[in-house]
Parts: C-alpha cells; structure tokens; sequence
C-alpha cells in the first residue's frame, strides 16, 4: 500500500465518479424504460454504440463536437421512436419475455449493421480543444472532460428529474407506472407515453455513447461490456427507480476505481462482488420496491 | 392412423425416435462435423429448455456452464494428464457445482430480473477465466486438449482421421442425457416444474418449495450444459474464451426459441436449423449476425411457438 497518499485517494475518486457517469446513464434509460414498459431492453448496449457512431459521423459531417453532441441523442431517439413503435409494441401483452428476446435480436442486427457501414476497425473521436488539458481540484490535477461528464450527467439527470417530477406529462409518466389500465381508462393514450419514454431511454444511451466514445474505444462491440455494466447497476439500484440507477450508477464506478487503485487485478471482477452482496443481503436492489419484481 | 395418433406414438417413444434420426442424420448432414456441432449444441439448447421451456424461467447466463464443462474437462487433460473419460465428468460436475453456486443467488429475484442477474454472473465468470493466466490461457483460449484414439476394448476409434466414428462416440454421450432428460420431465419433479411455469404462486399455495424445486432444477440443467461444453472441447480440440461469453447463452435461447421452446424435440431441431442456416448464410456473405438477428426477431414476432412447436399447434388444430 506504499505511496497511496490522501490526494491520490481523492483522485481515484473523482475518476470513478466520472467513470459512474456512463453507468448512470445507461441505468437511467434502462429503468425508465423497464419501468413503464417493463421491458428489459437488450439492445441498450446496441444504442449506446450506435450513439458513439452517429457521433464518429457528425463530428466527421460538421466537424462541430458540441452540434454532435446535441444531435446525437435526437437522432438515436427517433430510431428508438421507430423500433418501439414497429417492433416493440406488437409485442404487450405477450409475456415480459418476449421484448427482451426481441431487443436481443435487434442488438445482433444493429451491431452487424454499423459493421457493414463503418467497418471493423475502431474510430477514434477526440476530445473538442476546449475540454481537453487538465485543471486544478484542490488534490491535484484531474482531466477537464471527465469533469465536463460529471457536469452533464448531473444536468442530464437533473432535467429527467425535472420533466417527470414537476410537469404536467411527468404527471401522467408517474400514473402510467403505478396503472397502465387506470391511465388508460382516464382518457390518456397510454401507448404515446410508453413510446416517448422508450425513446428517451434510448436517446440518453446514445448521449451516453457518444460522451464515452473519446474514453473507451469506439467499435462495433463496444455495447456488450457495457450492457453487462448497466445490468449490474440496474440490479444494485433497484430496477425502475431512478434515485436507484444514480446512486448505484455513483456506486459501482467508485468501487471499480477503488479496486483498480488497491487490486487492479480484481477490477473487472469488484462490481459483480458488490452485485452478488447485494442481492444476498436486499434482493430487490438499493431502492427497488418489494413489488417490482414479479 | 390419424395424426394426432401418430404424435401421441412418437411422444411416447420419443427417445427412441431422437436415437433413430441421430443414427441416420450424418448422412443427411452437409459433412459429419456439422452433425458433431448438432448434437453438441443440441444438447446444450436442450439443457436450457429444463428452466427456460419447462419452467418458463429466461436464463441468460447459461454460457457458463457451457464453458466451465469445456474449461473442466480441457484443463484436466491438458494440464494434469487426467483421462478423457473421467475429465468429461471433472467438467460435468464443475458445471454443475458453477449452476449451484450461481443458482443460489439467482432464485433470490423473481421474474425478468433473473435473465439479467444470471448474465451478469456468468459475465463474473468469464472474467474469472479469463484471468486465470496459463491455466486457462487467458485471450488466447485452452489449446491441446486432443484426443486422437479412443480404445472401446473390441475396437480403436481414430476420430481425428474419422469424424464419423467422432460423432457416433459424442452421440453415445448425447443419447444418455437424453434418456435422462426425458426421465426427468416425466417424473413427478417435471410435472412441478410446468405448474411453475403456468403459475408460481399457485405452485407454492399447492405446498412445492419453488424455490427449492428452481434452483435444484437450475443446477441440473447446468449439468446439461456442462456435457455439451465438455463434448464440445473434446470436439474442437480447445476451448476459445469466446465460449464463456454471454452471446454464448444467447445462442442457446435462440436454438431453443427457433426450435420450439418446451417442447422435445425443440432444441434439437433449433440446432440443426441454426447450424445448418448459418453454414449456408457464410458462404455467401461474412454477415452471418444480420440475418440471424433478423430471423431471430420474426420468430419472436410472428412465430414465438418456434418450428416443432408450430407444427405441432397446426396438427393438434386438425
């Protein structure tokens, strides 16, 4: 444990937490998603690699990464609009099974497709001149676009939690959650909200392939590990609270940073350690509700 | 003998009708280790179909048992020297000790979170393997697990120059799990296990310990799975890491959904419809994974019942 001083610990923090921040977003877009729709989205990984590609693109289109970084999120969206729409739907009703094992085909489709048009090598998306460099945090000196990730997590959050706790459509969000069938009889056409927030989940996870994408290398099978990532955050959090997918999200990304400081050999392996405590000791997750589950 | 007749006699001889078409199917097969990869994967979908078609229980986490049963049996022979017949068993009961341990913790969650927990365990797994360094070989996968003669007594088998005398050795192993697995879906425990499927509370007002009768089950089909993956390593003589992946699991859902989930016959006919489709589809194109993840998503929309399964819908609608 030599040369492990207080500033370094600090350090090893913020990184985690700027790690987390990927995780979050996915386990956000998962649980909104599960929650409402109570499907398990397979193809969230696919999403998220699409993301970092469509990014790849624009930047390569309009050479502007803030522009990419607004468009992204649009345009994985509207394909999440379009497959819940013609895909998904047809599905309701048919047990909670069978969206799962449609995604999981959808996510071998996307993933051969971007490999037809991109190729197999990886793209590389660099950081914008503006955010790269480091900057002073009291402890030392921490990359700039990590912070710059936690800060648009945190917006990004922040917004979700806006738009579903304080409007009117968050409103009928909320209700469609609880009963589906209660919101429906009330005159709501339940299927809009199901299809905006199928969206959603899904543009955050291209926003969040595209904020990875000068992290991580960006290649075709960059969504795999990471659906495994978000699946464990999901289980950690608790599937369908959000104040769950952050927490979690936060968690899991410390705890990887803090094993690859202590036991960098036990790094990949630490968040499956702190899954399986979980759900030995609160089955449903953090924040899950008893209910959720069945 | 009307039709419903003939699929109430080959229900009851099923096992003999398996053994029959088995017998026969290398000379129906493009080539003879096409036929080995069929029985293999068969059984391996087969394995999954005890909790995902039986119980109606989704398992994405099934690659491990797979891989463990290969890695098992590969390093017993590779690294201690052991015997291929007792190191099929050393990889067997890994597989099935892999299905304890991750069953234990799965059955604590209900309903959709168990395809996700069981994913993330076996991805554990994988990460495990992959680290165990010389061992296991790491990326690079166990290499040199070979078997060249087989000594039956009577006879030696040369199955590296015969794959034919290779996959009637496999379809000796693959016809005694079969035998079991039919004894199993028949007994009393088969029949709890679709009460589960067909309502899990009703199960245990009726007084069975779900989750008891859940992870016995679980465990046994990991066994399955781990001949399979034994089978497999003795077959392709290594084991690639790839084998533990969680896309490894995916291949069994797919064969068992293709096939016919719940049924018999199902993941044996999901196999080989797989295989064969994908042996074709590569030599015209190298993106295989499209039109998989194409038929895949129709079978899911449009035929959720699978091959076997619609076929026997169509008949018993007559």
């Amino acid at each position: 444990m030599n040369g492990i001083t207080l500033e370094l610990f600090v350090m090893q923090m913020f990184t985690g937490l700027a790690l987390g921040t990927v995780f979050v977003l996915m386990a956000v877009g998962l649980s909104l998603i599960f929650g409402l729709l109570t499907v398990v989205n397979f193809a969230h990984g696919a999403f998220y690699m699409v993301g970092a590609y469509v990014g790849v693109f624009l930047m390569g289109v309009t050479g502007n990464f803030w522009v990419s970084l607004v468009l992204v999120p649009i345009v994985v969206g509207t394909l999440g609009l379009v497959i819940e729409r013609f895909l998904v739907r047809p599905l309701y009703g048919r047990g909670i099974d069978y969206p799962l094992l449609l995604t999981f085909g959808l996510a071998l489709v996307l993933v051969e497709l971007v490999r037809i048009i991109f190729g197999l090598e990886g793209q590389s998306f660099d950081v914008p001149e503006v955010l790269s460099g480091a900057v002073n945090i009291g402890v030392g000196y921490f990359p700039l676009y990590r912070l710059f990730l936690i800060g648009v997590t945190s917006f990004i959050v922040f917004a979700l939690w806006l738009f579903i706790e304080k409007t009117s459509y968050g409103l009928i969000i909320r209700a469609g959650a609880r009963d589906p069938e209660i919101v429906r009889i009330l005159g709501v056409d339940i299927s809009k909200v199901w299809l905006i927030v199928f969206a959603i989940g899904t543009g955050v996870a291209g926003l969040a392939g595209v904020l990875a994408a000068p992290m991580r290398s960006v290649i075709p099978d960059m969504g795999s590990t990471v659906l495994v990532e978000a699946f464990v955050v999901t289980v950690v959090g608790g599937m369908g609270s959000l104040v769950g997918a952050v927490v979690a999200g936060m968690l899991v990304g410390v705890v990887v940073a803090m094993t690859s400081l202590f036991w960098p050999s036990l790094a990949d392996l630490s968040m499956f350690v702190l899954m399986a405590v979980v759900l030995l000791v609160r089955p449903q997750g953090l924040f899950g509700q008893k209910g959720l589950m069945g | 003998m009307n039709m419903s007749n003939l699929t109430g006699t080959i229900t009851k001889n099923r096992v003999l009708v398996v053994f029959a078409f088995l017998l026969i199917f290398p000379f129906l097969a493009p080539y003879e280790a096409l036929a080995t990869d069929v029985l293999i994967y068969g059984l391996y979908a087969l394995g999954l179909n005890l909790v995902f078609g039986y119980m109606g229980v989704l398992s994405f986490g099934h690659a491990a048992f797979f891989g463990v049963g290969a890695y098992g049996t590969g390093i017993a022979m590779v690294h201690f020297g052991v015997h291929w017949v007792p190191s099929i068993f050393i990889g067997i009961l890994m597989a099935g000790l892999t299905a304890m341990i991750m069953g234990a913790m799965a059955i604590r969650t209900k309903g959709i979170y168990f395809a996700m927990v069981t994913l993330a365990l076996a991805q554990c797994v994988y990460y495990i393997v992959y680290h165990m360094g010389e061992l296991s070989g790491g990326e690079d996968g166990l290499t040199g697990v070979s078997l060249k003669t087989v000594d039956l007594g009577f006879t030696t088998l040369n199955i590296i120059r015969e794959p034919l005398s290779k996959y009637y050795l496999v379809l000796g192993f693959v016809m005694v799990a079969i035998f079991i697995f039919s004894r199993i879906i028949n007994s009393p425990f088969g029949s709890v296990l679709e009460a589960i499927r067909e309502n899990e509370n009703r199960a245990q007002a009726c007084g069975y310990d779900v989750k008891l009768t859940k992870w016995v089950a679980f465990s046994i089909s990991g066994l399955f799975c781990g001949l399979a993956g034994a089978l497999s390593a003795i077959h392709l003589s290594v084991v690639p890491i790839e084998s533990l992946h969680y896309h490894q699991s995916g291949l069994a859902v797919m064969m068992a959904l293709l096939g016919g989930m719940g049924t018999f016959f199902g993941p044996f006919i999901g196999a080989m419809a797989f295989l064969m489709l994908e042996d074709i589809i590569t030599t015209m194109t190298s993106h295989w994974q499209l039109f998989l993840g194409a038929i895949f998503m129709i079978f899911v929309l449009f035929f959720p019942r699978g091959i076997w399964g619609s076929i026997l819908h169509w008949i018993s609608r007559r």
